[in-house]
Order: C-alpha cells, then structure tokens, then sequence
C-alpha cells in the first residue's frame, strides 16, 4: 500500500473482526488486536501482496501492574517494500500464555527470550524458552515495574569458601528516589492568557 | 565392529579475544565441523533499561554511550529524535550538522575497528595496527567537543551540549583529506589478499530470505544485496539534502560485508565534508527553556533563566503521555528506541532495539556446517559488540 491511510482501510477491511482499534501517528500504524488472533495477523502482515511487513524489529512488553490485564504485548514490523512501520499490540493478564511467533519469523526466538526473561511472559510452541540477559539460576523478573532498582541478591568472591557466592542486598544507605516532580502547575489565569497571547500570535 | 562416535561439546569463551566481548558460545562439533552453536548472552548485561526507566530524559543519555561503545553518538541520536518527536521540537540546523558529523565518525570509529580486528581475527595483525592510529585522531575530535574520548554524552533531545571549540571544524576537515588514503592502505592490505579471502569468501553467506527473516539490518542486510539504509529510506535530521551512495553486496558472505565497510567508510568521508561545506554559525540547541538550560552567562543576570537551569537539573523536563519507535541507521544496523512516556519527567519504558542482538541469534543458522575456524571469521563479521547485546 502507497499511504498509510490506504493500509489502515486494507488491514480494517481484510481483517475485520481480528482488529479492534487503528490509529496513525508518528508516521507509524499502531494496531490492536487480540491474544487468538495475533498469530493470523502477523500471517497476514508478512504475506500479502499489499502489506509485505518481512522483518519483524522487536517484541516487547509494557507492565501496568495496577491493571487487571498486567502487561501489553507490543510487536514492531518493518515492510521494506513499502517503506512503512507497524506496531501491533493486546493486553494479557499476569500468568497468560501467548502463542509464539517463531514458525513465521525465525528471529522471534530470542526476543520472545528476552520477555520471557525480563517479564516472565510464557510462551506456547517456543522450541526454546529459557532465560537469556540475566544469570544463570537467577530469580525474578527485573523489568517488572514490582522488581527492586538494586534487585535482591548481590555476588561477590568469598575467600572462606574460595568460590563467587551469592547473598542478599546489603546497602549501606537505602536506595532513595528523589520525587522532584513538582505539583505546581502554574496558576489557571495566568495559563489562560498565556495560551491566548500564542493563539493571537 | 562399529564404533559410536560421539559429538565433542566446545566451550568457545567467555573469555575468548576473537569472542570480541564476553560471549560464551557452546558448539558442537563433529570433527572439526560445527554442528550447533549456542550462545549464552548476558554476561554484560547491566540492566539499562531498567536504570533508564527511574532517571530523567537528561540523565538517560549516558547511557547510550555505554551500549555500542564504539560508537557512541550514534546511540544517543536515537534517544534524542525519539524525545524531541514526542515534544515536537525543532532542532536548529547548526546542531543537525553537528550531529550527522559526529554519527559519520561514530560509523567510522566502528568500522575501522571491525575491519580490522576482524582481519586480526584471521591472521592479519598489521591491519589493525594502522587503524587504531585513526581512531585515535577521531576520538580526539570526540574529547573535543564533548569532552570525553568514548562516553561522550554529547547529543540532547532539541541539539547537542555545547558548541564546537574553535579550529575543530578545520581540523575535522584535514582528517578527511587525509583518511581515504589509510582506507586505501589498509585495501591494499586485505582486499586482493590471498589468505584474507580464502577466510572470507564463501564464508557465512546470507541469502536475501534470510536476512529479511532473521531481522538483519545495516551491513548484514546490505551484504546480501538489500539497498536497504534508513539515512536514505527514512532520513533523519539533514540526511536528506546531503548526497551519498549505499554500497550494496552481491553475495552476502563475509568478504562482501567486509567490502561493504570500505565503501560505507569512504562515504562517511563525503558525508562529512558536505556538511563542513554548508554548515553555518547559528544556535545549537532549542531555545526553549523548559528544555534546553540557559547559558551560563544568562544565569547571573535573569531569575529566569536561573529558575529554568535549576528545574532542568533537579526535576528535569516533562515529556506528554506518547508512545513511538524510532530508529536511526547506527554503524552496526538499525538501532531502535521504543519510548512510552507518561506525563512525568521520567520515561515509563524505553526499550532498545540493538542490531548486535538479532544478529548474533542466527550464529547457528550462519555457522552450521562450517569448520571450527571459520566461527571468528563469521563472528567477526557480524560486527558484534556486547554493549549494546546485553544491554
């Protein structure tokens, strides 16, 4: 497709009932969907004729712990024939299982990897899913908005036992984040005539 | 009588000097062929995204200096388009020059080095002796304007830090007189060399297929013959009014990434005298002060600015609730930052996409087949730094 608007109409039309929400910005096509259908969508992005999306950039999450459906899958697409990027997304609640897309991009592997790895998100027909960034036998998800900054155990070489061991974080001062951000907004009257003098400008 | 041969599992680093970074990769081999390769990544992971996550917009850019470390500014550039499209900031044109400047000598530094440790990894030693006196020079330039070799720190969403220091323009353009000469030394060194292409040619080919279905981009794409280069596709800043080829590959192995390099190096070189050549005086960041600090001449006079200076580097600025990917051509291939921000002045997720990471999975894919002495060529090859890998 030429226009972005012109694949927003094809997608809508094509797969209607798979798609609950379009937008554009950035230049970009934003796409919802739903858990079941992701698999045929991203089938339909990469084969036909008029959307071409060939490479799959990145898989990631988002995590909103204070939602009912925790994390929001984010896939990013890149079709080089039509110079367009496409970002399909669903929610998931916490537990779910997702279907895996590495029978239709090979180079989903290591990517679903990495979320299973940093949020703990299964997924179903993966040929290998086991934890790629972090330590071996490490616990815990670190990119969950729930995991400590300083995480939970820190390594350090023990000359009694003449191995690495591992131990829970000890600080010397807590970890403090500093809340800068200010509440003060600016008075109303003085705003108003602020965005009224750029409105005559 | 039949004797069962059995398969010899090999432990390729974590500590390895052609592993060009902390990679454990176990292969198994029969003989001397590799079966299956399997990397364990992590072993630099240091959590950045995380760490990004509870600082400001400001202070995030450091960051990016530490993933690809051999080029530094190309990773912030990323991170500054991605903010200043969220705040719809325009970037005055002084500082879109500067920046495609020093992006061209980040892509440079990257390449020398792996043109050349690449050649070291297959026996040429003298390749890499020459080129790390150039890179010495480039990141010279890089402490001059930033005021660090490496961790430069130097890009902000709306321009870059500071001004260039004086007779650095000039100095930039007596380096580009003089480096395509060391490009055709270290050419006359490698390029019709008998050994360097019997270690290279034919070695880890990718098909155009491929390199679409294992997410390749920059060099590895190119090699395989995609004219596929976001400076070109989707530009960013001034890429658009500048004038340059995309080298391409014809048979996507590891001589034709090599060669692609060169080329991609001598444009570099191009690029950046076009722009010493239009680059004018004028502002180098936004003028705005919710988000770029005053100078410091201002402070001692207006409260203003004072009051500015002091939120920026207390609270820091605010960016509205948005999401977007961006993605600029780093030397390594498309490096991507999704940013979600929510209203404050922190940014509530910021993924990166490193091109080292989809790369570096199809090991097995590109390696299977292949003899164990082959594994450094293609490693090389893939231009691999562990930075931006592990994050």
């Amino acid at each position: 497709m030429k226009s972005l608007e012109d694949l927003e109409k094809k997608i809508n039309s094509e797969l209607t009932t798979k798609i609950n929400n379009t937008e554009i910005k950035h230049n970009q096509i934003y796409i919802e969907t739903d858990k079941e259908d992701i698999i045929d969508v991203a089938i339909f992005l990469k084969t036909n004729q008029d959307t071409k999306f060939r490479q799959l950039i990145d898989i990631t999450v988002v995590d909103y712990p204070e939602e009912n459906q925790r994390f929001e899958v984010v896939y990013l697409f890149l079709s080089h024939e039509f110079n367009q990027r496409l970002i399909v997304k669903y929610s998931i609640a916490e537990n779910e299982v997702i279907p895996s897309l590495t029978s239709i991009f090979p180079s989903a592997n290591w990517m679903e990897r990495e979320v299973f790895d940093m949020y703990g998100v299964s997924f179903k027909d993966h040929p290998d899913l086991r934890r790629i960034l972090t330590d071996y036998g490490f616990e815990g998800h670190p990119l969950r908005k729930d995991f400590p900054l300083t995480g939970h155990s820190e390594v350090r070489y023990s000359e009694d036992q003449k191995k690495v061991i591992s131990e829970p974080v000890k600080l010397e001062q807590n970890y403090r984040n500093f809340d800068y951000e200010s509440p003060w907004e600016g008075t109303k009257y003085i705003k108003e005539e602020i965005e009224n003098n750029d409105k005559k400008n | 009588m039949t004797k069962k041969i059995k398969n010899l599992n090999l432990n390729f680093g974590p500590q390895h000097p052609a592993a060009h970074g902390v990679l454990r990769l176990i292969l198994e081999l029969d003989g001397e062929v590799v079966e299956k390769a399997d990397p364990h990544i992590g072993l630099l992971h240091r959590g950045t995204e995380k760490l990004i996550e509870n600082k400001t917009y400001m202070q995030a850019v450091p960051y990016f200096d530490r993933l690809d470390y051999v080029a530094p500014m190309n990773q912030e550039h990323a991170f500054a388009l991605a903010v200043e499209k969220i705040l719809k900031i325009d970037v005055p044109i002084r500082a879109q020059y500067i920046r495609v400047i020093f992006c061209e000598i980040g892509r440079i530094l990257s390449h020398i080095l792996n043109v050349t440790t690449q050649a070291l990894d297959v026996g040429a030693l003298t390749p890499s002796l020459w080129g790390f006196e150039e890179r010495e020079t480039l990141m010279t330039f890089y402490e001059r304007a930033s005021g660090s070799r490496l961790h430069a720190n130097y890009f902000r969403a709306g321009g870059v830090h500071q001004d260039l220091p004086k007779g650095l323009e000039e100095d930039i353009f007596k380096f580009c007189e003089t480096f395509p000469k060391i490009i055709n030394d270290l050419e006359s060194l490698l390029t019709d060399n008998r050994i360097f292409k019997q270690r290279n040619v034919d070695i880890g080919v990718v098909t155009k297929e491929d390199a679409l279905d294992y997410s390749f981009s920059g060099v590895m794409i190119r090699g395989s013959g995609v004219p596929w280069d976001l400076r070109k596709s989707q530009p960013y800043d001034c890429y658009e009014s500048l004038d340059f080829k995309i080298p391409v590959g014809k048979n996507g192995d590891c001589y034709d990434r090599y060669l692609c390099r060169i080329e991609e190096m001598k444009e570099s070189v191009s690029i950046i005298k076009q722009c010493l050549a239009k680059i004018e005086k004028g502002p180098i960041k936004s003028l705005d002060g919710k988000i770029s600090p005053p100078p410091k001449a201002e402070i001692k006079q207006s409260m203003e600015a004072l009051i500015h200076h002091f939120k920026l580097f207390t609270e820091g600025y605010r960016v509205p609730k948005d999401e977007i990917y961006t993605a600029v051509e780093a030397p390594k291939g498309e490096f991507g930052v999704y940013l979600i921000s929510d209203g404050s002045s922190k940014p509530y997720k910021c993924k990166i996409r490193a091109p080292g990471f989809s790369h570096l999975q199809s090991m097995d894919y590109l390696i299977k087949g292949h003899m164990l002495a082959d594994v450094p060529a293609v490693l090389g090859s893939l231009d691999i730094v562990f930075g931006e890998v592990d994050r």
